[in-house]
């Protein structure tokens, strides 16, 4: 038998971004018995690098927003695939989720009247986003990770699940290893909620960490749990592109929020050119009209720099290929010519200090050079929209790694207020489930040895294969064949190349021992990431039109057929199945909401 | 484009270890842990090292360049002449677990000592008003990506193992400071910081603030405030009457 740690729990939460500290704190104040795992220390998720904020119709600054207005732009963001259901719980909850955080200690930026400032983002009609200057992701996880310690929930950091346990009823718990030592730790709990992120690893240029493989969504997918929307990868606008090593860090859309354009290497805004006629009516059509709008939202219409994310991506992307791009193969952002340096500084603190360390540009006298980056994953494990349950009874997801909240593409600002929306909801729900079910089966012995062996093969094999050398091989071949612009043949090409890396990886070989071994996690996290890939190209493959985040050369429109489905992705005998489904249909009520003129 | 570079990287673990030399390149905009990135994906790829954002906003890539402590992902490498080699070695203040990562997690035993933050009852519609000028110097404060190496500079820590236990440290001072000026908070956390933690222990040096990446005036606007009140609440006794009375209400 393999050497390891045992623990017994009501619920175990794997992933302590926003969503799992939320889940976290929320199952615990249940009274569930509650482990929070995750793979990096306490306060390093994702979570910690959201700059813009969190949407949330509380209608500080403009008294004419509601969850309604809200619900209509995620909606229409989403392009109509969101589960109309969670992007109504979503806006609705996202105002009393945002005061609660205030409750526990946040202190977001304010208004003249002492209540929480709002700021402009794309897609969004009013100025929705609570914020902290431009580092609100650092203030959220504090908030939420200060809250929790003291709530008795027992943290294990530098702690990796690498499987998911299961009986016949269900969920019974979670397998993996301490970083650290690398020795072994086996979970047993009737409930596990995954709040484990996103997929960016995938790709060469991102702005995603090195936890973002993809871990919760292969987990899921291993246990019979469902996939959906697995085509639908957010491409940021603007990412840094210069010099090299930063190239996919983050600019936060806030740049554009608080007054920002686009320009060309003409000097021209060019987004005025590429205004879809979804948001016609509600974008402005002059410079004029669209700089007026930053002040009076009553008589202008917005810039359509701030279109959603996948419009502005594209526009951006064509820039470049007619040869109006940047010295180095972006467009300028800029704020200099637009707004006073003090201003950018209050507004923009960590953007400023982003770009005069790691670039050697001040962005009060000089614009920003900026390209697409991927972002962030909006498909996911498919889950209920009242509890967070995914298809697999016990197995709860929230936060990015869950699917269906926004659909084909996600708005700005949007993804803070999910964690805490759907985090509390799945931590409840788990913690209920938990309570209802009782102590799970003990998971026999030679399932967990299996479990170890597995995970100890990089170790043992007489294989050659380099663990980042496929790493890099895969984010190349995902980024040229599988990006922002797709097309049959080159996904079919992008599957073939798929299978050759899940053959190098069954001969990946890691040197030195299992104490803190970045390799040998490499080696692990491939897994996943190979899988997520596959997804990613297979439902990108079935979509046979564009789409939100999916731009198809070979269909280059939208198909009304294809808006009422769903891509759904299972395993079945070890492989990956893709079907179709319909989209559930919306309620008349929100159908006229959505569909109201801007 | 690319130039030859030499890096010296602490290799060992809590048993010890030892200095090993890698050549590799670096090119235009770099930064040390692009160059550390390379030698573990090409030559060693067990050497241990901590990151998340790369961008100077989570704060897990601390470590000791040529001695000096600082954030790998903002450490450019064009401060350094090509032709000397860079000495890159895990903080000196915490155990060594593997290579450049240290065991870190007093600071997190230590952050549960500190009672959490107790609100004032909210306005009549459950929300808050507060004046953005009321909430700067607390904004300071929570712009903290717990680096710790503030932590790891200060002498108090760094030379002495055994006031690890009496002394919690300037970021625990941050955070103790950012409940206790919270215009919200009602709770008193003086005895605390003297009995408990250690704030006298601090002789205002001021390395912590010298360190620290988010430019957070650490002794200026968190530890000197903080030991004026903590002397005033002992010695005054009125205002220590008052204090206790309003956070009873
Ligand atoms: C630079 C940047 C800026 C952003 N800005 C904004 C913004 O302004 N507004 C907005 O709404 N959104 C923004 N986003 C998106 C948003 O931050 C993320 O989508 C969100 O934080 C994800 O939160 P999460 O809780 O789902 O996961 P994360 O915060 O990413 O946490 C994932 C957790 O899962 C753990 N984990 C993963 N796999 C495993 C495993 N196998 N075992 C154990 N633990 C595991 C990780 O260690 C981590 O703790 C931004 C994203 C980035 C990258
Ligand atoms: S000022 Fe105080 S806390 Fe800061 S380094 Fe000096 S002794 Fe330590
Ligand atoms: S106060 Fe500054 S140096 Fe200390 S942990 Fe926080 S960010 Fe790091
Ligand atoms: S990697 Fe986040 S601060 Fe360096």
């Amino acid at each position: 038998m393999a050497d390891f740690e045992t623990h017994q729990y009501d619920v175990v939460v794997v992933g302590a971004g926003g969503a799992g500290l939320r889940a976290a704190i929320e199952a615990s104040a249940e009274g569930a018995r509650t482990a929070l795992v995750c793979k990096s220390l306490l306060g390093k998720a994702h979570t910690v690098m959201a700059e813009g904020g969190i949407a949330a119709a509380m209608g500080n600054v403009y008294p004419e927003d509601n969850w309604k207005v809200h619900f209509r732009d995620t909606m229409r963001g989403g392009k109509m695939m969101n589960d109309w259901r969670m992007a109504q719980i979503h806006a609705q909850e996202a105002p009393e989720r945002v005061h609660e955080l205030e409750r526990w200690g946040a202190l977001f930026d304010r208004t003249d009247d002492g209540r929480i400032l709002q700021r402009d983002f794309g897609g969004h009609r009013y100025a929705r986003l609570a914020h902290v200057g431009d580092r609100t992701g650092l203030e959220m996880i504090r908030t939420l990770q200060n809250n929790a310690v003291h709530r008795g929930i027992d943290v294990f950091m530098e702690c990796t699940i690498t499987r998911l346990l299961t009986s016949e009823a269900g969920i019974s718990g979670a397998f993996g290893y301490w970083r650290e030592s690398g020795r072994f730790v086996a979970f047993s709990a009737p409930a596990v909620v995954l709040a484990t992120g996103g997929i960016g690893k995938a790709f060469k240029v991102t702005s995603n960490s090195w936890e973002y493989t993809g871990d919760g969504h292969f987990l899921a997918l291993t246990v019979g749990a469902d996939l959906i929307d697995m085509e639908f990868v957010q491409f940021h606008p603007t990412g840094m592109v210069w010099p090299p090593s930063v190239r996919g860090i983050l600019v936060t859309e806030g740049v554009r929020g608080d007054g920002g354009v686009l320009r060309n290497s003409l000097g021209d805004r060019f987004m005025f050119e590429y205004i879809p006629e979804m948001f016609r009516t509600e974008t402005a059509e002059t410079e004029e009209e669209a700089d007026r709008w930053y002040t009076d939202k009553k008589n202008a219409r917005r810039t359509p720099d701030l279109l959603p994310r996948d419009e502005v991506a594209r526009a951006i992307n064509s820039e470049v290929k007619a040869g109006r791009g940047s010295p180095h193969g972006g467009v300028f952002l800029d704020i200099s010519s637009r707004r006073d340096a003090d201003y950018i500084r209050r507004r923009l603190p960590s953007m400023y200090h982003q770009f005069k360390e790691l670039a050697d540009i001040d962005i009060t006298t000089a614009p920003m050079e900026v390209g697409p980056t991927c972002h962030y994953m909006m498909g996911g494990v498919r889950v209920d929209p009242e509890t967070q349950q995914s298809t697999v009874p016990g197995l709860f997801a929230a936060g990015e790694v869950a699917g269906g909240m926004h659909g084909a593409n996600r708005l700005g600002g949007n993804s803070l207020s999910d964690l805490v929306v759907f985090g509390m909801l799945a931590g409840r729900h788990a913690a209920e489930h938990s309570t209802a079910s009782g102590s799970p089966a003990p998971v026999p012995e030679e399932v967990l040895d299996g479990h170890a062996e597995e995970a100890l093969a990089p170790f043992n094999e007489h294989g050659e294969e380099n663990p980042y050398s496929i790493q890099n091989d895969l984010q190349e071949c995902m980024s040229s064949l599988v990006g922002i612009i797709r097309t049959e043949s080159e996904m079919l090409e992008a599957l073939d190349r798929l299978k050759v890396f899940k053959e190098r990886l069954a001969r990946v070989h890691v040197e030195g021992h299992r104490q803190y071994n970045p390799g040998w996690h490499l080696a692990l996290d491939l897994r996943s990431l190979l899988t997520v890939s596959e997804c990613i190209a297979r439902a990108a493959l079935e979509r046979q039109e564009s789409r939100g985040a999916q731009t198809r050369d070979d269909f280059p429109t939208t198909d009304d057929q294809w808006g009422k489905r769903r891509v759904v992705i299972r395993q079945q005998d070890g492989e990956v199945v893709v079907s179709q489904e319909p989209l559930s249909e919306m309620p008349e009520e929100l159908r006229q909401l959505v569909e109201e003129e801007g | 484009m690319s130039e030859a570079v030499t890096l010296r990287i602490w290799r060992g673990d809590a048993e010890g270890g030892e200095f090993r030399e890698y050549q590799t390149s670096t090119s235009e905009g770099e930064v040390i842990l692009d160059v550390i990135h390379r030698i573990q994906a090409e030559q060693a790829n067990d050497l241990a090292v901590r990151w998340n954002c790369k961008a100077g906003k989570c704060g897990s890539c601390s470590a000791e360049v040529d001695g000096k402590p600082c954030l790998l992902c903002m450490t450019r490498m064009d401060l350094f002449e090509t032709d000397e080699t860079i000495t890159v070695a895990p903080l000196k203040a915490f155990p060594v677990s593997r290579d450049l990562v240290t065991d870190v997690s007093l600071n997190y035993e230590l952050a549960k000592k500190v009672p959490p933050f107790n609100p004032v009852p909210p306005e009549p519609d459950g929300t808050y008003r507060m004046q953005q000028i009321d909430i700067e110097r607390v904004q300071e404060f929570h712009k903290c990506i717990e680096c710790f190496l503030c932590q790891n500079v200060c002498h108090v820590i760094r030379d002495h193992d055994d006031n690890k236990k009496h002394f919690a440290g300037p970021r625990l001072f941050i955070r103790v400071a950012s409940l206790d000026m919270h215009p919200l908070d009602a709770t008193d956390r003086k005895d605390l910081l003297a009995d408990e933690l250690g704030l006298g222990m601090c002789n205002i040096t001021k390395c912590c603030t010298e360190v620290c990446p988010e430019n957070i005036r650490i002794t200026d606007n968190a530890i000197i405030p903080l030991k004026e009140r903590v002397v005033s609440r002992r010695y005054d006794p009125v205002v220590w009457l008052g204090r206790k009375l309003r956070s009873r209400t």
